[in-house]
């Protein structure tokens, strides 16, 4: 019985991780959380794409600052664009080196060897990027508020929910689009190229609804539902076509 | 069926030649023929008839996109290499005539609303629909060959499952926003209708021709490529020195 961490490379290997995955079973629940577990444990050691992601944060905010000056009033109109323009680009950069490490240790060569099913692998990689982009905007935000001097009008709560689901939204599709990309040429551009069209309908709602939201003019009730159903759709969507892609060769 | 082309070539050609003198005169003669086209409409004057290129394009460009989907979810079942040359062929072509409706409509906007582009329902919507397509051509291009047809396949089923998306989320936007109602609505003068799907007609057996073009010249380049790969295999090392 070989566990997923006994295929990868050494530098995965550590003694808390192997025993992680062997208490775990096979089921799929259990290698997903030992995949994000292995992920978020990298990440924290490593801490190298977390701290170039969070100064790649601060610098859009300043540059938007420097860019969209406007007054208070104003400002609440377009905040709600500014902002997820904002996040939309930090998620760009976080969602390129998703799978930079697999590719490195050609796990995914690994991966496709075992009888792991590819969906475990997919759902663990959207969950941590998901965590990834949620800690970027969380330190994004208190800077907007700051600098734009916002007060949300409406509902501030449905903010989270929209925060949400736009998040995972954007996470879903991006990490689907960047295994595609993975042997393509220009993988960089590649995935922004993919990702923005498919994701424009998701955009617009995100803005919308944070933009009712802060402006408490009209309710966001249908486009948080909007952002509900696609994240439900895209989600079923990439779940059932990641195996294939995966094993695209 | 290759004996067919020249015919269709022909049909086609006349069809067109009809369709645009029809679109382009109220009256055409032929000889003895008199024939008549569409009329001048009243509010707008002759820049409207454009719409007779805009439209069929649009509908042809629609149907190509779904004959793409079509052709892209067979490939993921069958793998069939057919399936997958038909997706490509339809796809490039669908994102031609999807210009020209993209092109015309400004050109068309222009002289008669005073402004070249507006964020309304439909061209924006035609706008995103055009943006998933060029990326799935660029897709096509970039990505390594073996893995293309599952790649490309996969990306025209999500693109397909976000254009409700795109029409819902963008109706809505312009529904809470109204804008000032620009042309369209009403009913259609029958001769007006008939023009419309004379040209329909024949920009479709146009595409279809171009489509077959396309497939045969794809068709014929995979195979050139399949017997390079096949000879630079078996060939030993000083052969294909030789034959360079």
């Amino acid at each position: 019985m070989s566990s997923p961490s006994r295929t990868a490379s050494p530098e995965q290997q550590s003694p808390r991780s192997e025993h992680a995955a062997s208490a775990t079973t096979n089921a799929p629940s259990g290698i997903t959380r030992a995949t994000l577990l292995k992920d978020l444990r990298l990440e924290w050691r490593s801490k190298d794409a977390i701290n170039s992601m969070l100064f790649f944060s601060l610098l859009v905010v300043v540059v938007f600052s420097f860019s969209f000056d406007p007054s208070a009033e104003e400002s609440r109109q377009i905040a709600g664009g500014l902002v997820w323009v904002a996040f939309l680009f930090a998620a760009v950069v976080a969602l390129n080196q998703t799978w930079a490490r697999e590719l490195r240790n050609q796990v995914l060569d690994a991966y496709r060897v075992s009888p792991a099913p590819a969906n475990s692998l997919f759902l663990a990689k959207v969950i941590g990027n998901f965590i990834f982009v949620a800690v970027l905007e969380a330190l994004m935000t208190p800077l907007f508020i700051i600098f734009y001097r916002l007060r949300a009008i409406g509902p501030a709560w449905q903010l989270l929910v929209v925060a949400a689901f736009g998040t995972w939204a954007l996470v879903v599709n991006g990490t689907f689009f960047a295994a595609m990309s993975i042997r393509t040429r220009s993988r960089e551009i590649m995935l922004p190229l993919l990702l923005f069209p498919i994701s424009i309908p998701a955009i617009l709602a995100m803005v919308q609804a944070t933009a009712a939201i802060l402006t408490g003019e009209y309710s966001a009730r249908f486009w948080i539902v909007l952002l509900g159903t696609y994240d439900l759709v895209f989600t079923t969507g990439c779940l059932l076509l990641f195996e294939t892609v995966l094993n695209a060769e | 069926m290759k004996s067919l082309y020249p015919i269709l070539v022909i049909i086609t050609g006349l069809l067109l030649i009809y369709a645009m003198s029809a679109a382009l005169m109220p009256e055409f003669h032929l000889g003895p023929l008199t024939f008549h086209g569409a009329p001048t409409e009243q509010t707008m004057g002759s820049v409207q008839r454009i719409f007779y290129y805009h439209v069929p394009s649009a509908w042809t460009a629609f149907l190509l996109f779904f004959i793409n989907l079509g052709a892209s979810v067979y490939y993921l079942i069958k793998r069939c290499q057919v399936a997958d040359i038909l997706a490509l062929v339809t796809a490039e072509v669908g994102v031609v005539f999807c210009t020209i409706v993209l092109v015309t409509g400004p050109i068309w906007a222009r002289p008669v609303w005073g402004i070249w582009w507006t964020w309304d329902m439909r061209l924006t919507s035609t706008l995103v629909l055009w943006l998933i397509y060029v990326s799935y051509l660029f897709l096509r291009k970039f990505s390594a060959s073996g893995q293309t047809p599952v790649l490309a396949a996969s990306l025209a089923i999500l693109g397909a499952l976000c254009v409700p998306f795109v029409y819902f989320s963008i109706w809505f936007f312009r529904t809470q926003h109204p804008q000032p109602v620009m042309g369209g609505g009403g009913s259609i003068d029958p001769r007006m209708l008939h023009v419309l799907l004379i040209n329909w007609l024949a920009f479709s057996c146009f595409a279809f021709l171009v489509c077959w073009s396309r497939f045969r010249l794809e068709k014929l380049q995979r195979e050139v490529d399949e017997a390079h790969a096949m000879r630079s295999l078996m060939d030993d090392p000083a052969h294909s020195r030789s034959a360079r």
